[in-house]
């Protein structure tokens, strides 16, 4: 009997492509737009759960000729990622929902009801790449290298891997395109979704505001010293590391170094300020490795669109570890996620804290 | 693989005599019934005898008859067009918590224009009591609306005795009938209701085309402005075949009816008995008798529903999860939560609802199916 799979398709060309390679892989293929967000003020085209969104997975799916179905996720959206994302503002962190919308809904919720529906899988369009070797699965890089999509899945399982199908792992992004164009689908030359889905036009501080009521307020930028160096429009604008933005002239380079929630202080400093030499990272997960008993040599990203850095990654107790890196790294940020890859396998990852 | 079609309180499949009936007028009859000629005083004749025929199948007068193009339409119209035309009066409403959207979304805007709307309670098995209507009159009350029988839970409400308490407090009383007519022997010359919609696509009619019936008195502001149709109180070139066809459906659905609820009945309580014996912690919402002869809602503890919808889908059956009006995903129902259920036994509960159409082996294949989905299956 033909193998049942459940795709998330979103409406963009990558799910979209991901449920036909399926269809054509000889899969009984289901397709699914997860529900997660809608603010109907804001229902622009290209934010993942819109009406036009759910259109085009549904024309996608009708031209594919499989069922097709919206789920709603808003309930445990809400509660497992947009509390998770304000919350972590609030303490002065600066949270990746898209990592914890992975760990909780589309590879947690999403297969529950896969299963319960007497699904094989589940998959994605996500670039990564799914093996079994030597007893256990194991997610690998994509073959391209610049669309990989392993940093947000490290929190992926065991059980979680041995039901998840990435189809795209073999493909550039080109050549999903050209195959969106080939199949006649309406989506291939829409563009790459960006940003924080539930987040209009990048503006945190507006976003909190209207879902905490707390008002975000003004406050100082000080130096190393604390010395007064000017006013900033409220916490939830800056990260660290940052330089653009912050509307300071001293005639040198200036970034944030650190967010004093506390006394609503942007803390500034020179370059050497924000550098680091190691981090300590928790709520781990490791996937090619039952856990960490000894320190280990890898590469690791410390946000998405970071250069990987050689470190040595030490076990450090009770779901921590100490990452020293050999050469200071920019920017390490608390509330960030740091992933650790040996070659193409990803070892694990954790929170930066 | 088998089809089984149990979600008759969303729409119904149309009778082959209806669209008999309707043909002409989609074919050679087009005529615009305001127009001058002979074509267009067919398509008039055509209106007014079917003005006539459900007027009298609903024991009304024909002149109490507007068409609309649809339900939701009646609904709309009937609120805001009551509000508006009485407001001398006051501009106090009282609806209840488990109406149609089309009537909620109504009353909604409604108040967005400065009118005040109470939205009564229902007890556990979605009746209103008549006690809390009662209290809820006030001297600037002008309109009550009261479905008759609710689409999720089939609930049947004592519309004449809601009726009358509303009318001795000098108010207008509307009920939306759209699951009601068709279902239930409905004779407007007892049931002292002001206002009542319906909506042919319920009763085997074609879509698109509704009625209200508004008591000759009554008044009204016109919702639709343009021509002069509908005694000039609803413009718009008048969809003849549709007129014609929910004319003709009426006629047919009230053909025979206490035959057709008694075998439909049978089915449904056949089918509530059969689904409660395979778990005993599945429960039934809405009244065990005043209830709709179709309907069926079953909660289903440690199950979603959306799953379970999916599933049967993917098996061939249609059914329901409430109401099929949201705009994405499915919802938990207001109706079951204002019953008083919890959000999770709400998202567990579906809703069957059959009709004339359905048969015994549909309930069989539907029992099947549901023991296998809930892991009862024992063979």
């Amino acid at each position: 009997m033909k193998k049942k799979v459940m795709v998330g398709m979103s409406g963009g060309v990558d799910s979209s492509v991901a449920a036909a390679l399926l269809l054509e892989q000889g899969y009984e293929v289901v397709g699914v737009t997860m529900q997660i967000w809608q603010d109907d003020k804001k229902d622009e085209a290209g934010s993942c759960c819109s009406l036009s969104a759910v259109d085009d997975a549904r024309r996608v799916a009708n031209k594919l000729g499989i069922p097709y179905y919206v789920l709603n996720f808003k309930e445990i959206f809400d509660q497992k990622v947009i509390e998770y994302f304000t919350n972590e503002y609030l303490r002065g962190k600066t949270p990746n929902p898209c990592i914890a919308c992975n760990r909780y809904i589309k590879f947690d919720e999403f297969l529950k009801k896969a299963r319960e529906m007497g699904m094989d899988y589940v998959a994605t369009g996500h670039y990564a790449t799914v093996v079994q070797e030597g007893g256990r699965y194991l997610l690998k890089r994509s073959a391209s290298l610049a669309k990989d999509q392993t940093y947000p899945l490290y929190n992926l399982n065991q059980d979680q891997l041995a039901h998840t199908l990435f189809p795209l792992a073999p493909y550039e992004k080109s050549a999903v395109r050209e195959m969106a164009k080939n199949l006649g689908l309406g989506v291939a030359s829409k563009p790459d979704s960006q940003d924080i889905c539930f987040v209009v036009h990048h503006d945190y501080s507006a976003f909190i505001e209207e879902r905490t009521g707390i008002k975000v307020e003004p406050g100082n930028f000080i130096d190393q010293t604390g010395k007064i160096m000017g006013r900033h429009k409220g916490l939830y604008h800056y990260t660290i590391g940052q330089r653009k933005g912050l509307g300071i002239a001293t005639g040198k380079p200036v970034f944030v170094s650190k967010i004093d929630v506390e006394r609503n202080e942007v803390v500034l400093g020179e370059e050497s300020d924000i550098l680091s030499t190691s981090l300590i990272a928790g709520d781990l997960n490791f996937i090619a490795v039952d856990e960490l008993r000894e320190p280990v040599q890898a590469s690791v990203k410390i946000r998405y669109g970071s250069r990987e850095a050689t470190a040595l990654i030490e076990p450090l107790g009770e779901d921590q570890v100490k990452v020293n890196f050999q050469e200071p790294q920019r920017a390490v940020t608390a509330g960030q996620s740091v992933v650790f890859y040996q070659g193409d396998v990803v070892l694990g990852g954790g929170i930066i804290q | 693989m088998q089809q089984v079609y149990l979600d008759n309180a969303a729409t119904t499949a149309l009778k082959p005599a209806v669209l008999q009936a309707m043909l002409p007028y989609l074919q050679e009859l087009y005529g615009n019934a305001s127009s001058v000629y002979q074509l267009a005083q067919t398509s008039k004749r055509a209106i007014e005898a079917a003005r006539e025929s459900m007027a009298s199948l609903l024991h009304a007068d024909s002149k109490e008859i507007y068409f609309t193009a649809s339900g939701t339409e009646a609904d709309n119209w009937a609120l805001k067009g009551l509000a508006i035309a009485n407001q001398d009066k006051g501009k106090h409403i009282i609806t209840s918590s488990i109406e149609h959207h089309a009537i909620l979304h109504s009353a909604h805007y409604l108040e967005s224009q400065g009118f005040e709307v109470t939205y009564l309670p229902v007890d556990e098995f979605g009746l209103v009591r008549s006690s809390d209507l009662q209290a809820s009159m006030r001297a600037d009350t002008i309109l009550v609306s009261l479905m008759w029988a609710n689409n999720e839970v089939g609930t049947i409400q004592p519309i004449a005795e809601l009726a009358k308490i509303t009318k001795d407090h000098g108010a207008i009383f509307h009920t939306d009938s759209v699951q009601a007519i068709g279902n239930l022997d409905v004779d407007l010359s007892i049931v002292p209701v002001d206002a009542l919609s319906l909506s042919a696509h319920k009763f085997h009619g074609p879509k698109g085309v509704g009625a209200l019936f508004l008591r000759s008195g009554v008044k009204i502001d016109s919702f639709l402005h343009g021509g002069s149709q509908e005694r000039d109180l609803r413009a718009g070139t008048e969809n003849v075949a549709g007129i014609v066809g929910m004319a003709k459906a009426l006629e047919l659905a009230l053909a025979d009816l206490p035959e057709k609820t008694k075998s439909t009945q049978a089915l449904r309580d056949q089918l509530i008995k059969e689904a409660m014996a395979l778990d005993p912690r599945i429960k039934l919402n809405g009244h065990p008798l005043k209830r709709l002869p179709g309907n069926v809602n079953l909660s289903f503890p440690g199950f979603a529903g959306d799953v379970l919808l999916m599933s049967l889908d993917m098996q061939g059956i249609a059914a329901s999860s409430g109401s099929a009006c949201s705009a994405l995903s499915v919802e938990p129902s207001h109706v079951l939560l204002a019953m008083g259920l919890s959000r999770e036994l709400a998202k567990s509960t579906l809703r069957f609802s059959l009709s004339e159409d359905n048969s015994q082996a549909d309930i069989d294949h539907l029992l099947t199916v549901l023991r296998r989905l809930l892991g009862k299956d024992q063979s």
